[in-house]
């Protein structure tokens, strides 16, 4: 019993590492001087790494449930953990915002506990444990949402708290009644009770828990949030709360729809279908006329969201449905964190007018710019290109046809906002900006090739993630 | 090898971009270099091509995403090598006629080199993936020439002409995956598809993928009624944009239909060929006649643009009509269809560079501004005429040769198209003899400027038409390639 706990916990290293590494952060940090306390950046820096190489190693591992069936260890979990461990060491080299701050500390562990909740989001096939990993996930976030104390910083994050505290209770009450119907908490035993139990009841229970999921992912219904807490906190902080949570809520949403939702009498896949299709559309209209640079990324991951949401629909119709998540999720971190390093990089530049000329002094952050957003069209070879073709055809494969048109027409009304950005940028008129925080522009010039490679590579990238997911 | 004539050109644009001491005339000559040293390699291909060899030549095939099927497969064949030579030929006159651009001239030549790279890429892929991410790149390319580099009302022109293009390939993508998911096994590769004909018998399936293929290629081509950023999009971009433009980046459309619409979905394409009839003869006739009312030089050959597209449509919708009934007809349209391709890049591409060399003496495309440049300009305007003449299809240039293929392959199948599609000649004749007689004949006026072409310009246009007319009297060397790949169409499209 014992070999076996250790065996199991050999498993979760990543999330081991993630968890000590906030700890130990956390003690190391209050007895550092404030000029020194860029050690926590270097050890949460380590402590990645060393979750990304565990992960690997997991990886070559077959796919095991552990702690009794409550969490998986498969494709989709290390996939969200290297993907979310990826975003993390694009985060820490954005935080020059904070730099001997004097809760820089705080910041460090305040971004790997939410990294590791999210993690918990994607590899759990279990109620509880869903219920756990959201709060995990989430406060921490509402304590960055306000991290600067500065009031467009305290508004976001109390908008965020409450719309989350009232999510996390009505997911707590959709949990509770769908223990009672089905007489347990774990995923199979869900899939065995669900159909059985009243319908009305059932689906009052699912949708609550799915609703605390798209208010993590930022989707229609629940994406109010999104906006002001990416335009009103710091600028590093909207980079993490655009990314990193979206990453794990997704694959939750993955996770239950082809699991317990997979033989329920209604038509769940329709039900996300039909959110995809609000979140998207809902997305880009808002994004259309915003001036303000960080409100309209915020729009855009929305209806980013949108087309990830087209998987979720077709889980368990396509094979293709979860690599193309996978694969998807991976292009966006990057290229979503890569237009946020931009955005970090020129603290002054706030609004669209801001980066008019933008290549005359800083040519190279123009085109990492210009990769980026483009990128988020879907252009190709962009790994987001390679997302929306593979989403697409499974969508398409798993009968949604309308679906994927509506898609298009979407994805080609957003040429025109994102170009709002790209052209002025990319005009030599005389310009305000002359300085770039360097470390931020670092990130940027990495994560714009890295979303090129990961579509360049998407042919060795899908097979990796290849597979399905594993319920215990 | 083909690889290396695709990338070749985006390597060197990495270069230029990565060195940023290199000095302006240093840029200028690797540049022309660079698109030389293509050209030889393509010359080099076309000597080593054997048009009776079956399938496609220098074929790469390479696993890139095996988790949908797609590869990096590349091949020519009869279709695509005249246009991969045209893509060399025009680009490199662009690379000479841009040797007094000034303007920011080294991101200038990396985003030719780079489109470059699309355009040959584009005609040489064999995979429907990797032909939309050239056909996407294409677009972003262009809109940065239009907006970096055009005049006046380049941003509102290049947001049009990237939003109306974009909606063109999403349309094609749904297309892709339409036809990848209707093969089995699944597969994006053209050639496999080819052999499948995944949708025959599909009727409503096929209908409606053809319909996404032909919105996305009429758009990009562009044909009646998906014309409106042509325009906007010429009149704006500089003198080499609009050339690469018309000249090759239309022919991506026209393309498509021969490389995957027709040869992918044959019966669904027989079915519909009359409505690409019809859409073929309105381009014609209202490309002429729109053209005829411009006054704006550059304007009115946007729309003989749109009139020479036309053609084409005409021609390959006949080639549908009687694919079945009459094998000669069909192969003499379609190879007429693809001589016009060829024709029309060099004969448009010179007169957007003239029109451009108009806009420097001048500084207007109107022209009720200019007059009796003929006195002061002998060499411009003898090439113009030369331009012009070529481009309303008159015997001896290579106009003539790809029209009276189309109308002979087509009489037959559509008489009353073809004879109606024969009014767009007279009226293109009228508008450019109209044109060049204000310009360049009666007394002289305020606007034109007295010098004639320098050595870069005549350099750059010149040579465009003596191809044009050596191709218009000695058009065997290109027919003897076309016309083994029409008949391997032909031989697809009955299917």
């Amino acid at each position: 019993m014992e070999g076996m706990m250790t065996q199991e916990l050999g498993l979760l290293l990543p999330e081991i590492f993630l968890a000590a590494s906030a700890v130990l952060g956390l003690l190391i940090g209050s007895y550092l001087p404030r000029r020194r306390q860029w050690l926590i950046h270097v050890l949460a820096a380590l402590a990645c790494l060393a979750g990304l190489a565990s992960t690997v190693l997991d990886w070559l591992e077959p796919s095991t449930a552990v702690f009794e069936g409550s969490y998986s260890v498969d494709i989709a979990t290390n996939a969200t953990r290297a993907v979310v461990l990826v975003s993390v060491l694009f985060v820490l080299g954005l935080t020059a915002d904070v730099r001997s701050h004097k809760r820089e500390t705080e910041f460090v562990v305040l971004l790997l506990l939410s990294a590791l909740g999210t993690v918990i989001l994607a590899g759990t096939n279990d109620l509880l444990l869903l219920g756990a990993a959201y709060l995990l996930a989430s406060v921490p976030l509402y304590a960055l949402a306000a991290f600067a104390k500065d009031s467009p910083g305290t508004e976001a994050g109390l908008k965020f708290y409450l719309l989350g505290a009232l999510l996390g209770v009505t997911m707590l009450f959709g949990i509770m009644l769908l223990t009672g119907l089905s007489g347990g908490t774990d995923y199979p035993t869900l899939a065995d009770g669900i159909p059985d139990a009243p319908t009305a009841a059932a689906a009052v229970g699912v949708i609550a828990v799915i609703a605390s999921l798209l208010f993590k992912a930022g989707a229609v219904p629940a994406q109010f949030w999104v906006p002001d807490v990416t335009q009103g906190a710091r600028p590093p902080v909207g980079a993490i709360v655009t990314t990193i949570p979206k990453i794990g809520a997704a694959v939750a949403l993955y996770r239950l729809v082809a699991a317990p939702l997979g033989l329920a009498s209604l038509d769940w896949p329709l039900l996300f279908a039909v959110l995809a299709a609000a979140t998207m559309t809902l997305g880009n209209l808002a994004a259309f006329f915003q001036s303000d640079v960080r409100r309209l990324l915020a729009y855009s991951t929305i209806s980013q969201i949108g087309y990830l949401l087209m998987a979720v629909a077709a889980a368990g119709r396509s094979t293709l449905a979860l690599p193309s998540l996978l694969l998807y999720l991976a292009a966006y971190a990057v290229t979503n964190l890569g237009a946020f390093a931009v955005v970090c990089a020129l603290p002054g530049a706030r609004t669209l007018t801001d980066y008019s000329g933008l290549r005359r002094h800083q040519p190279w952050l123009a085109l990492g710019l210009t990769i980026c957003l483009l990128g988020l069209v879907g252009t190709p070879p962009t790994g987001v290109f390679a997302g929306k073709l593979t989403v697409f055809t499974a969508a398409f494969d798993a009968g949604f046809v309308w679906l994927v048109v509506l898609a298009a027409v979407n994805t080609a009304a957003s040429v025109f906002y994102y170009l709002r950005w790209i052209a002025p940028a990319m005009r030599s008129n005389p310009t305000t900006i002359e300085h770039a925080e360097p470390r931020a522009a670092t990130t940027a010039y990495l994560a714009a090739p890295a979303s090129v490679a990961v579509g360049i590579l998407a042919g060795p990238i899908l097979a990796v993630f290849q597979g399905n997911i594993l319920i215990s | 090898m083909l690889s290396i004539i695709v990338f070749l050109p985006v390597a060197v644009a990495a270069g230029l971009l990565a060195l940023p001491r290199l000095g302006d005339n240093a840029v200028r000559w690797t540049w022309i270099a660079a698109s030389a040293v293509e050209l030889v390699l393509v010359l080099g291909v076309w000597v080593g091509y054997d048009p009776a060899a079956p399938g496609y030549a220098y074929e790469v095939n390479r696993r890139w995403i095996p988790s949908v099927s797609s590869g990096y497969h590349l091949g020519v064949d009869g279709l695509s090598l005249p246009l991969v030579a045209l893509t060399a030929v025009l680009f490199l006159a662009c690379a000479i006629y841009s040797l007094r651009q000034t303007q920011r001239i080294r991101s200038f030549a990396a985003l030719f080199l780079f489109l470059e790279t699309v355009c040959l890429g584009l005609f040489v892929s064999l995979d429907l993936i990797l032909f939309f991410v050239f056909f996407d790149l294409s677009i972003v390319g262009m809109y940065f020439v239009i907006a970096g580099w055009g005049h006046k009302g380049a941003a509102r022109a290049a947001l049009k002409f990237f939003l109306y293009t974009f909606v063109g390939s999403l349309a094609l993508l749904l297309g892709f995956i339409g036809l990848y998911l209707s093969a089995e096994p699944h597969t994006f590769d053209i050639a496999q598809l080819a052999e499948q004909n995944p949708l025959a018998g599909q009727g409503v399936a096929g209908t409606l993928v053809l319909l996404a293929l032909v919105v996305g290629l009429a758009i990009k081509t562009p044909t009646v009624p998906f014309h409106t950023w042509l325009p906007p999009a010429h009149t704006e971009a500089p003198a080499a944009g609009s050339a690469i433009l018309a000249g090759v980046l239309l022919k991506l459309g026209t393309y498509g239909f021969v490389r995957i619409a027709m040869p992918l979905l044959p019966d669904t394409w027989r079915r519909y060929a009359w409505v690409i009839v019809i859409v073929g003869v309105l381009s014609v006739l209202y490309g002429a006649l729109v053209a005829l009312a411009q006054r704006d030089f550059k304007r009115m050959i946007a729309y003989t643009s749109v009139n020479h597209m036309g053609y084409i449509i005409l021609a390959i919708g006949a080639a549908g009509l009687i694919a079945t009934s009459n094998e000669q007809a069909h192969d003499l349209a379609v190879a007429g269809a693809v001589t016009q391709m060829v024709s029309h890049g060099l004969i448009t591409g010179a007169l957007f560079l003239l029109a451009g060399v108009l806009y420097e003496r001048g500084h207007t495309y109107d022209m009720g501004s200019y007059g009796g440049l003929a006195a002061s300009a002998p060499r411009f305007a003898g090439l113009t005429a030369i331009a012009a003449f070529a481009s309303l299809g008159l015997p001896g240039f290579s106009g003539f040769i790809a029209e009276f293929q189309i109308f002979t392959g087509s009489l037959g199948a559509t008489p009353v198209a073809t004879a109606l599609a024969f009014l767009g000649i007279l009226i293109s004749a009228a508008l450019f003899l109209r044109a060049y007689q204000r310009i360049f004949l009666g007394p002289p006026r305020a606007a034109g400027g007295t010098t004639d072409l320098t050595a870069p310009e005549t350099i750059s246009i010149a040579p465009l038409m003596v191809l044009a007319v050596v191709l218009g009297l000695f058009p065997r060397f290109l027919l003897d390639v076309i016309e083994p790949a029409a008949r391997t169409l032909g031989d697809l499209v009955s299917r």
